[in-house]
């Protein structure tokens, strides 16, 4: 058999396949993804482990953005509905309906998966642009209705969720307990939307974005494929939107804010979109950011738009991708 | 008895707010035979080709696949049914390797349809074999781990016809297949046409009147949306009116 040339490296979160290494990984992202756990493992003894947990829940809100945004190159600009009808959905689950943690953002996740089912059915015939504003449009629609449903709390949102027990046994109120659960369920989220990318569907995925029309002259039916991984990182950023809300016993109207969508864009962004890593990393700075910065208030959002600048202007292709550039290598 | 005509169209009318693009074409190609549509810039070609390949749907007339009605199909439908078109820009998956490029045809073709999200890429492994042989036999196998944007235009036709190929198609739609294409390209990419079109239907839209000549066993002239001429090659560029339609006639 011919000798498999790896040398030349893409722009694209696809990798060589001649790198495979264990578990259907390139070593590059073995390396990473060993890593990754290890950090996730030892994060909460060096920070605020609530602060981790909020990283973690927006890293995998990124990456379930990424999802569309890395492998069809499709923008969707309302991804804050989902995170948040999973979040109130979850929040209701647990408080009035007296779900386990583990059932209430199961439930949240299962609204997701309805709604990012509708929405996308309806919106992947749109390309560009006009995908975007489509997928933004149904978002404020989700988030009048929050504004307006009466279970959500209106203004107030959804205060005091419980925490409970996770399968009526283990106490969450311990932040560490909470961690490890969130830890769990971050690092199985991760593999899965690992797995999805490099699956026989996920190179389905980048063959459309890469030409579409191409991709239907070989008899496939792009629209199912792209509505699919549609209701896949809708179902992710629920998984992210119910974590986040037992975790922080909230659902509010920020989480169904369009402020909210803008920024799991731009934690994609400056983690780099066409890494599979990337947005965890920019979730990671997004999120700290907000954080070393609350005290300058308004500011946040002015240093934020800075670094978004820069971002865009020094490294377009985000922190992890000009890093991979850089090493040669895909991260 | 077997209806040995591959593709026909019958009455073809395509408008575009009052103007017609093609009006009234019939064709009948018979199968195992390379056909290629030829006219003057605005004749109506392209868009008989995108009617054939289900790009667009006629206002009238229909189209037949070995007898039967294709002309309510979607353009993946038709490409499942062994229908398969190029394009005039090479049409590569160009972030993806060559030997990804052709394998994501075979997925195709040997799965149906790849839903298994919840699988390794290692699963596709076993067509590799297959992928590489096929890459072999356009000239691209020492290729295979190459970036498919980094190929030269040549390559990547070549990349484009293995793709095609993966799908084992019975009829080939060829869109001006050696558009921008270097003399030695064009040596290369004729050939290698005339070697898949063996057991096959090919249909083209090409420019290059001596490619026409060289691999075509038939030719249709279409001029305004009409055709103007049909036959072998030989007997059609003598036909005055092609000859006017092609280069003018000096009013007397």
């Amino acid at each position: 058999m011919t000798e498999i040339n790896t040398s030349h490296a893409a722009d694209t979160i696809a990798f060589p396949k001649g790198e495979a290494a264990a578990l259907g990984m390139s070593r590059t992202h073995l390396v990473m993804m060993v890593g990754l756990v290890a950090l996730v493992a030892m994060a909460p003894f060096a920070f605020y482990p609530l602060f981790v947990v909020k990283v973690l829940c927006f890293a995998l809100f990124a990456l379930s953005l990424n999802l569309m945004l890395g492998n069809l190159g499709l923008l969707s600009f309302g991804h804050a509905a989902y995170f948040g009808l999973s979040s109130y959905s979850a929040a209701h689950a647990a408080k009035v309906m007296g779900f386990t943690p583990e059932l209430a953002i199961l439930f949240g996740v299962v609204v997701a998966l309805v709604v990012g089912a509708v929405i996308g059915a309806l919106s992947v015939r749109r390309k560009g642009i006009y995908f975007a504003m489509v997928t933004l449009a149904f978002a404020q629609m989700v988030y009048f209705f929050s504004l307006q449903a009466r279970f959500t709390g209106g203004e107030d949102g959804i205060q005091q969720v419980p925490r409970g027990q996770l399968f009526g046994l283990i106490s969450l109120q311990n932040d560490m307990t909470l961690y490890a659960l969130v830890a769990t369920l971050f690092v199985l989220g991760v593999l899965a939307l690992y797995r999805i990318t490099y699956s026989p569907f996920g190179h389905i995925l980048r063959s459309i974005r890469d030409n579409e029309g191409r991709a239907i002259s070989l008899g496939y039916r792009v629209n199912l494929y792209k509505w699919l991984a549609f209701v896949l990182g809708a179902g992710f950023a629920g998984l992210a939107g119910g974590m986040k809300a037992i975790s922080f016993q909230l659902a509010s109207l920020t989480d169904v804010y369009w402020g909210m969508s803008g920024e799991v864009v731009l934690m994609a962004l400056i983690g780099g979109m066409n890494t599979f890593f990337g947005p965890i990393v920019g979730a990671a700075l997004v999120v700290w950011m907000q954080n070393e910065l609350a005290s300058f208030g308004a500011w946040v959002t002015i240093v934020q738009g800075l670094v978004f600048m820069v971002c865009i202007l020094a490294f377009r292709k985000g922190i992890l991708g000009t890093l991979g550039q850089f090493l040669t290598r895909k991260l | 008895m077997v209806d040995d005509i591959a593709l026909r169209a019958s009455g073809l009318i395509m408008e575009f707010k009052g103007f017609r693009a093609v009006d009234g074409v019939d064709l009948a190609i018979p199968r195992g035979t390379i056909h290629a549509l030829i006219g003057p810039n605005g004749a109506g070609k392209s868009t008989c080709f995108n009617l054939l390949t289900k790009v667009l749907t006629p206002t009238a007339g229909a189209i037949h696949f070995e007898g039967r009605d294709i002309t309510g199909l979607s353009p993946a439908n038709v490409a499942r049914l062994g229908i398969v078109r190029s394009f005039q820009i090479s049409a590569v998956f160009g972030t993806m390797t060559v030997l990804e490029n052709v394998r994501i045809a075979l997925q195709r073709h040997r799965h149906g349809d790849s839903w298994d999200f919840w699988r390794s890429d290692r699963v596709l492994a076993h067509l590799h074999e297959e992928a590489l042989a096929l890459l072999a036999s356009v000239g691209l196998a020492d290729y295979a781990g190459h970036v498919a944007n980094d190929l030269p235009y040549g390559r990547k036709r070549a990349l484009e016809i293995a793709t095609t190929l993966a799908l084992e198609p019975r009829v080939l739609l060829l869109d001006e297949p050696m558009a921008g294409m270097t003399q030695e390209d064009v040596t290369r990419i004729s050939a290698l046409i005339r070697k898949v079109a063996v057991g096959r239907t090919v249909v083209m839209v090409e420019h290059n009147l001596s490619v026409v000549a060289d691999l075509s066993d038939r030719i249709t002239v279409l001029a305004r949306g009409k055709i103007l001429a049909e036959g072998e090659y030989a007997d059609v560029a003598r036909d005055p009116r092609v000859i006017e339609a092609y280069i003018g006639v000096a009013h007397a």
